[in-house]
């Protein structure tokens, strides 16, 4: 175990646990954006930074990352650390103004957008927060989306805009992101899923009939797993 | 072309670590990167389409349209930039109609900023088809262009 | 030169061997070919003197030797006659029957081809008479003039690998020792003590262990490292194996940027000759060590050069990068101990163990030893790679060893770091160069580029120009740096067009220190140093822009208009010739007007006119 402090609080945390989680199990409240806890962290949002160190030699670290130290002294909320957060909001605010969830968490923080910053008029809602892209390597492990080009440019998408012949419709990616930027829809029968511009016939359930998975998604379980295809088309609430 | 990226692949032992410098040749080799050539170099690797998309979106060095013809070059370092760079690269945009990056209709002309060439004592420069052009202005570069053939 | 040397006491004896079947009285011709000269037209030069040596049968008295940079680019082609070294400078295809008939058959000097003073028409024969190159320390950088990198004989002939067979008989620990006495600090633009970094990686725990060395070259206007892969591979290549053995490392990559293909075609002859010659491979100079490199190219991103976005290119991954809160030393490329060092770093390696630690410690200021290597570019009368000890003063890179400001105008700043740093005004042109000064002032070293700028510069257009060159090249990955960025981009570019607003000045700094303070890696958090630097320092020229709406350099084209003087102007019409959009009018031998509405404020009028008659303001 590792002796630190947080916020003057002194709390003990595993060895090789990030900032964050031990200050979470502490009580002690850190806002996030890219964060997950069923994926590695990203360290792409900045808004968990929090100033570690005393007197001069302090720097300003992100808590997702940073791993807990003996005798470590933590700021969740200095002035260095507040800067960063409005500024982080204050850019996102810009970039995705038609975003609800943003906009509701901006007032949480009371943070105002900032007049100066064009806001984005291309309706689009991503904040680039990797959630997708992530999700969809590593939990669902397809590899269907990713990122492309750099800076400003760089967006989510299929690979050349088109409708990808990996992705399984599977819809992780939409669960997960937190604007609501990436959308699925069904048809009004149900019969239909479509996402990232291509269509997937649902399956149904052999024993309700109410159509619960595309068939390309219960065909990858199959395949991962080995459990015959039969034995997957029963939806969760009759099994 | 699936031979010849195959080729390529199995030159760096199937080894997606050098992704890269795999495009680098296949990208030689064939002019540019075609989707074609791509989901060949996927499928070849190893690797997933999105990672081979990312890689080739992210870096500069990669052409996901056919060049043109005539390759121009118009180096925007630092040196340059200072010797004013920026004039001239308004200049080729007016004359030929295409920006950074760009490539005209007609597949005559491409047209890149680079970074710095390395030839600072020559600023502001110009590579034309590998040929260096040392000492540029808006008026040379005019008549650069026409020698190439350029209406103005 | 084929077979494998098998120990330091061979090595020795082939040096020997090579040196002393070298006249050193017989003629040689020695040329640069590095891509600068080549630029200026060099290889068309050694052709013609190839081809006139054959014609005239002078192969049989007389040596030729194509080299890599020399350093004084603005001169290029250069051409130096040994044993006196005579040097010429400016030399055309034209020249060369004559420097072959009259200095290697005659001994007579061509004046023309001399180096003569701008200021006081001084002529100096000797290359080390030329003020350029006598007011330097090129200790590192001086072996370019002496070796063909193509020649793995010519780096022997003058020492070549004597410092690698010196460490194989030392123990690891010691040579950490001496780099740690020499207080070598990186090249690259991080200063990092080199010692350090071998230390705390040969103490690492994980196999494999890594060491790269990174070419990637990003800042614009510095050239440094590209010449120093070009012309002295080898060189590299020894201060590489020298650190791989001891930090316990038997693998390694030196990344090249992409732009750079004679810098990859050199350092892949040169590892070949290496290999060959079992100073690369398996029980090197039989020592028992093994070491191999192989050399990947980067893909064309400045973001590259910063060490994990480097790793993650190495990995066939896009160039993002990750945090470092565990550093690379301990988990680098494929998360295995890693020591990173940049092109310059290790030519300097070979001196200090040749020499030894305090030999370097005793060179340069109390906490940046040693010499450095910068490129000395922009509006300066001698462009060129420059080697001075550290803590030299300003004033003498940019007048004594620069030779002044172009056209005998003022100077204004000096933009050093590139576009990590920051820009230093005159009031310090005394200062001594070294990390921590440059650094008390808003600048950096950074990898050494220093771009000079005289009052027709605008600094607000500047920091315009570094933030969009560091918007365009951010990863993406991090809020502040892909967002911020392009934000502060944004309000420089309305201030440069009259569209500046009052508070923007006080908005960009305190965008700066967030963008400073949460950025994810060295890009995002040096980016806001040029927008700062020309805010502390040319203050007034922002608010010129703002409040005024005027650009007192005469640069930002929103902000300018062209002008006739009707009593300089003759009616040419020259300049209604360029004009692209018909501004310019009038009869000829009568004086001409621009019509502002018309005018883009392109220039050509400007440039093209004789009689000086094109005002701007």
């Amino acid at each position: 175990m590792v002796n630190l402090t947080i916020d003057n609080k002194k709390i003990q945390a595993e060895e090789g646990q990030a900032l964050l989680d031990a200050a979470r199990q502490n009580g002690i409240v850190i806002p996030t954006l890219c964060h997950h806890e069923s994926l590695e962290p990203s360290g792409s949002c900045r808004l968990c930074s929090v100033e570690v160190g005393e007197g001069s030699r302090t720097k300003v670290v992100t808590s997702c990352l940073y791993p807990v130290a003996e005798g470590l002294v933590v700021n969740t909320a200095s002035e260095r650390v507040m800067n960063v957060r409005r500024t982080v909001i204050q850019l996102l605010l810009a970039r995705a103004p038609e975003s609800e969830q943003l906009a509701r968490m901006a007032e949480d923080m009371g943070i105002s957008p900032e007049p100066r910053f064009k806001a984005s008029e291309d309706g689009n809602k991503c904040i680039l927060c990797r959630l997708c892209v992530r999700t969809c390597e590593k939990i669902v492990g397809v590899s269907a989306i990713g990122f492309s080009y750099r800076g400003s440019q760089k967006n989510v998408c299929t690979p050349f805009h088109e409708p990808s012949n990996v992705c399984i419709g599977c819809g992780a990616c939409s669960y997960v992101c937190p604007t609501g930027q990436i959308e699925m829809h069904t048809s009004p029968a149900g019969d239909v899923r479509t996402i990232w511009g291509r269509d997937f016939k649902m399956a149904a359930c052999k024993v309700c009939g109410r159509y619960f998975a595309p068939e390309d998604q219960l065909q990858y379980i199959s395949g991962r797993t080995g459990v015959p295809l039969e034995e997957l088309m029963v939806c969760s609430s009759c099994r | 072309m699936e031979e010849k990226v195959k080729e390529i692949v199995q030159g760096y032992g199937g080894d997606l670590s050098y992704l890269v410098p795999i495009m680098q040749d296949v990208q030689k080799e064939l002019g540019y990167l075609s989707k074609d050539a791509l989901m060949a170099v996927s499928a070849n690797l190893g690797v997933p389409v999105s990672r081979v998309y990312e890689v080739a979106t992210f870096y500069k060095a990669f052409s996901l349209k056919p060049k043109g013809r005539h390759h121009i070059s118009l180096c925007m370092g630092t040196a340059c930039h200072v010797r004013g760079a920026e004039f001239i690269s308004s200049n080729i945009t007016t004359l030929l109609g295409i920006k950074d990056g760009e490539t005209t209709d007609d597949l005559e002309y491409s047209f890149e900023t680079v970074g710095c060439l390395g030839a600072c004592a020559l600023g502001p420069i110009i590579v034309v088809d590998g040929e260096y052009h040392g000492e540029m202005n808006i008026a040379k570069t005019t008549k650069l262009l026409k020698k190439l053939g350029k209406k103005v | 030169m084929t077979s494998k040397i098998k120990s330091f006491s061979e090595l020795k004896q082939l040096q020997e061997k090579i040196k002393s079947a070298r006249d050193p009285n017989r003629q040689r011709i020695t040329i640069c070919v590095g891509t600068g000269c080549l630029a200026h037209g060099a290889m068309k030069v050694a052709d013609a003197f190839l081809e006139e040596i054959g014609k005239r049968s002078l192969a049989v008295k007389l040596d030729f030797r194509k080299t890599g940079c020399h350093g004084f680019c603005e001169r290029g082609p250069m051409v130096i006659i040994s044993p006196e070294n005579i040097f010429y400078q400016h030399v055309s295809v034209d020249d060369v029957g004559d420097i072959l008939e009259k200095t290697i058959l005659k001994g007579e000097i061509i004046d023309n081809l001399l180096y003569a003073n701008p200021q006081t028409g001084e002529k100096y024969v000797h290359e080390d008479e030329v003020p350029f190159y006598k007011r330097q320390t090129r200790t590192v950088f001086g072996m370019n003039s002496k070796v063909d990198p193509k020649n793995m004989d010519d780096y022997l002939a003058v020492g070549g690998y004597s410092a690698l067979g010196k460490a194989l008989a030392m123990k690891p620990a010691e040579i950490i020792r001496e780099v740690v006495t020499a207080n070598l600090r990186g090249r690259g633009g991080g200063g990092f003590p080199a010692g350090r970094k071998w230390e705390e990686t040969s103490k690492a725990a994980g196999t494999p262990k890594y060491v790269i060395c990174n070419a990637d070259e990003g800042d614009p206007g510095a050239y440094m490292d590209r010449s120093l892969l070009e012309g002295n591979p080898h060189l590299v290549l020894e201060g590489m194996i020298i650190g791989a053995y001891a930090i316990g490392s038997n693998e390694g990559y030196i990344y090249v940027r992409n732009e750079y293909p004679l810098a990859v075609e050199n350092i892949n002859i040169a590892i070949g000759q290496a290999r060959e010659a079992g100073i690369l491979g398996e029980n090197i100079l039989g020592s028992g060590f093994s070491f191999d490199l192989k050399v990947s190219r980067g893909g064309g991103a400045f973001v590259c050069g910063e060490s994990s976005a480097l790793f993650a290119s190495l990995e066939g991954r896009a160039g993002e990068p990750r945090a470092k809160y565990v550093h690379a030393t301990q988990k680098g490329l494929y998360d295995k101990p890693t020591n990173l060092n940049n092109v310059e770093t290790w030519a300097n390696v070979p001196f200090i163990i040749n020499n030894g630690g305090d030999w370097y410690a005793g060179i340069g200021t109390d906490h940046s030893k040693g010499t450095k290597i910068f490129s000395l570019v922009g509006k300066i009368n001698n462009t060129g790679l420059v080697e001075v000890p550290m803590g030299t003063k300003l004033r003498e890179i940019v007048f004594d060893i620069g030779g002044g400001i172009i056209n005998n105008r003022k100077f204004k700043a000096i933009q050093t770091g590139g576009p990590s740093g920051g820009c230093i005004p005159e009031a310090y042109l005394d200062m001594p160069v070294d990390f921590d000064e440059l650094a008390k002032v808003g600048s950096m070293m950074g990898s050494g580029g220093m771009i000079v700028m005289d009052e027709g510069t605008c600094m607000v257009d500047l920091a315009r120009y570094f933030t969009n060159f560091l918007a365009n090249e951010s990863c993406g990955k991090c809020v502040p740096c892909r967002e911020g960025l392009q934000r502060m981009r944004e309000i420089l570019v309305d201030i440069t067009e009259g569209k500046g607003r009052e508070g923007d000045i006080e908005l960009l700094e305190s965008l700066a220190v967030s963008i400073k303070d949460g950025s994810l890696c060295a890009l995002g958090t040096s980016a806001p140093n040029p927008v700062l630097s020309t805010i502390r320092y040319f203050r007034d020229e922002y608010e010129a822009h703002i409040k005024e709406k005027r650009c007192p350099a005469g640069v930002c084209k929103a902000l300018i208009t062209y002008s006739v003087d009707p009593e300089k102007c003759t009616g040419c019409t020259l300049c209604a010739k360029v004009c692209p959009v018909g501004a310019a009018t009038g009869e000829k031998k009568k004086a001409h007007k621009i019509d502002p509405d018309k005018c883009t404020r392109c220039g050509a009028c400007k440039e093209s006119c004789q009689f000086d008659a094109i005002i701007v303001r």
